[in-house]
């Protein structure tokens, strides 16, 4: 028998540390779908710039539905701080062994290659602002002047995308006082579930989103701009398509990941194997299992798969439960791996 | 340059909190929160059963975590005795060291900064001991420098045996146990 008692009783520490809420699961979770969706409107702007796709409608708008994100994301990081007055001592500073600090000039450059894609089609998503500020049209002409620096705009997404992927993982993966982080599969876990959610969003909002001209005034053409985060025109049927067969093979891979993160984790220490317990007996084993594989991998996995066989109509809800599981899987492991702890011996 | 540790004599802690209410009062600790605590650990089956009673704080660690993931080195380690010390001018509230820490010894102060033992830096500074060390009343706790031999400490730590808390997590900490 081991019995402790403390007289320790810290609020957000005691009895289990529960330091971050709802925040940090959003922030996570918008910045891993941000991240998937430079990494795919990259890829787009390279066939932009080679000429095959001049009407790639996620290459040219995506980075403006990123921006949106970005700022709702940063938005819940804020809310979580508790010394708010003093944020911009986080710019004052690069500490090379901390991944928030160096991801934090990360998420500097990200929303610089935002709005520089943004600026790509800015007279066709917000004309309002191409006329009042040609600066804006300036930039945006000479972006698309040459395919070299489209290509390069393109290359800077794919890889601000995949640090920003990454790095949404490693966050928690440092943090050695806590087992079930302890695992270098994060970084690759977040970024691919990142993809899978871009993926989703992506054809979610085509389909839901209305495609149509933008209205020309300033307040009307901005809102627009915001709500019309895809551009005017509808996508092609391919464009939907070729976004659901990726969400497939992002959940494939997400699925191996998963398992090997858990194989990995049993296998290690003792810490480590009673930490990836809590997954599997514990309040939050139902929304792993269910939330986070069934519904937000297995079955969405299988749903798209019919349709892309046509066994099944085509629907947003595959889509939805992507969305819906890429939250969870950061709602489950932030908030387990902080109940996770080393034991004493 | 001096490696400030401290060495706790398990068999004469008697878990007054002498040392918990000698803290809160010398550095202002905000009521219901607290830099260092009593913790009694009870082994074995009865009537065969093993106590120990340990006053715990900051481990002040050779290879802190905190400062590691802290984003704008508002935790640091001190040049004076390489402790480990939060600047709250500096500190964001993003509680990374908070969750970093296995030790469970830092908290958010409610003025919005995170807060932890500094073995009491102010009063090393003017060549006094910690108030915890100071008030104790069995004189369990012993302060120094680790790396001088003629040290209370260093002796204490070469003649008896001792623990650390939680060495598997590896951040090799420097408030040591005796036995």
């Amino acid at each position: 028998m081991l019995e402790i008692t403390s007289s320790r009783l810290n609020p957000l520490v005691d009895p289990q540390l529960h330091v971050w809420g709802w925040e940090i699961p959003v922030y996570l979770f918008f910045g891993g779908m941000i991240a998937g969706m430079m990494v795919l409107a990259g890829q787009a702007m390279r066939r932009l710039a080679r000429g095959d796709d001049p009407e790639a409608f996620f290459s040219v708008q995506t980075p403006l539905l990123g921006f949106v994100l970005m700022n709702a994301g940063m938005g819940a990081l804020f809310l979580d701080l508790t010394h708010k007055t003093h944020v911009w001592a986080v710019y004052l500073t690069l500490q090379p062994l901390s991944p928030m600090s160096w991801g934090s000039w990360v998420l500097l450059a990200v929303y610089a290659a935002l709005l520089a894609s943004a600026l790509v089609r800015i007279d066709v998503a917000w004309p309002w602002l191409a006329r009042r500020f040609p600066l804006t049209m300036r930039i945006s002409d000479w972006l698309t002047a040459r395919a070299t620096r489209l290509r390069t705009l393109a290359w800077l997404n794919i890889g601000l995308g995949v640090a920003l992927g990454i790095y949404t993982g490693i966050l928690l993966n440092t943090m050695v006082a806590r087992p079930l982080w302890n695992t270098a599969l994060l970084g690759p876990l977040f970024l691919v579930s990142g993809l899978s959610a871009a993926a989703a969003m992506v054809h979610l909002a085509v389909r839901v989103l209305p495609g149509r001209p933008a209205p020309q005034g300033a307040a009307a053409g901005a809102l627009a701009a915001l709500w019309q985060t895809l551009g005017d025109r509808p996508p092609a049927a391919a464009a939907g398509l070729s976004l659901v067969r990726a969400d497939v093979g992002f959940l494939a891979v997400e699925l191996v990941l998963v398992a090997l993160m858990l194989a990995g984790l049993a296998t290690s220490t003792a810490a480590h194997a009673e930490a990836v317990g809590l997954l599997f007996a514990s309040p939050y084993a139902l929304p792993f299992w269910g939330f986070v594989v069934l519904l937000g991998i297995v079955v969405p996995i299988t749903l798209q798969a019919l349709e892309l066989g046509h066994r099944i109509p085509h629907t947003v809800l595959p889509a939805a439960l992507v969305l819906a599981g890429g939250f969870a899987l950061r709602w489950v492991l932030v908030n387990a791996g902080q109940a996770s702890h080393f034991i004493a011996p | 340059m001096a490696r400030l540790g401290m060495v706790i004599d398990t068999r004469k802690c008697i878990g007054c909190m002498d040392c918990v209410v000698a803290c809160q009062v010398e550095n202002d600790v905000p009521r219901g929160y607290c830099r260092d605590w009593i913790v009694s650990e009870v082994r074995g089956e009865f009537p065969h059963l093993a106590m120990e009673i340990r006053s715990e704080r900051c481990n002040h660690c050779d290879d802190p975590p905190c400062v590691d993931c802290c984003p704008t080195g508002a935790s640091h380690v001190e040049p004076l005795g390489k402790t480990v010390q939060v600047n709250p001018d500096r500190c964001i509230g993003c509680k990374a060291c908070v969750a970093a820490c296995p030790y469970g010894a830092r908290y958010v102060h409610p003025k919005g900064y995170v807060d932890k033992c500094s073995f009491c830096l102010h009063r090393v500074k003017a060549g006094k001991q910690p108030a915890c060390v100071s008030v104790c009343p069995t004189s369990c706790m012993s302060f120094g420098d680790l790396d001088d031999p003629k040290s209370a400490v260093a002796k204490l730590l070469a003649t008896r045996k001792w623990h650390t808390l939680l060495p598997g997590a590896g951040t090799k900490p420097r408030v040591f146990y005796l036995e």
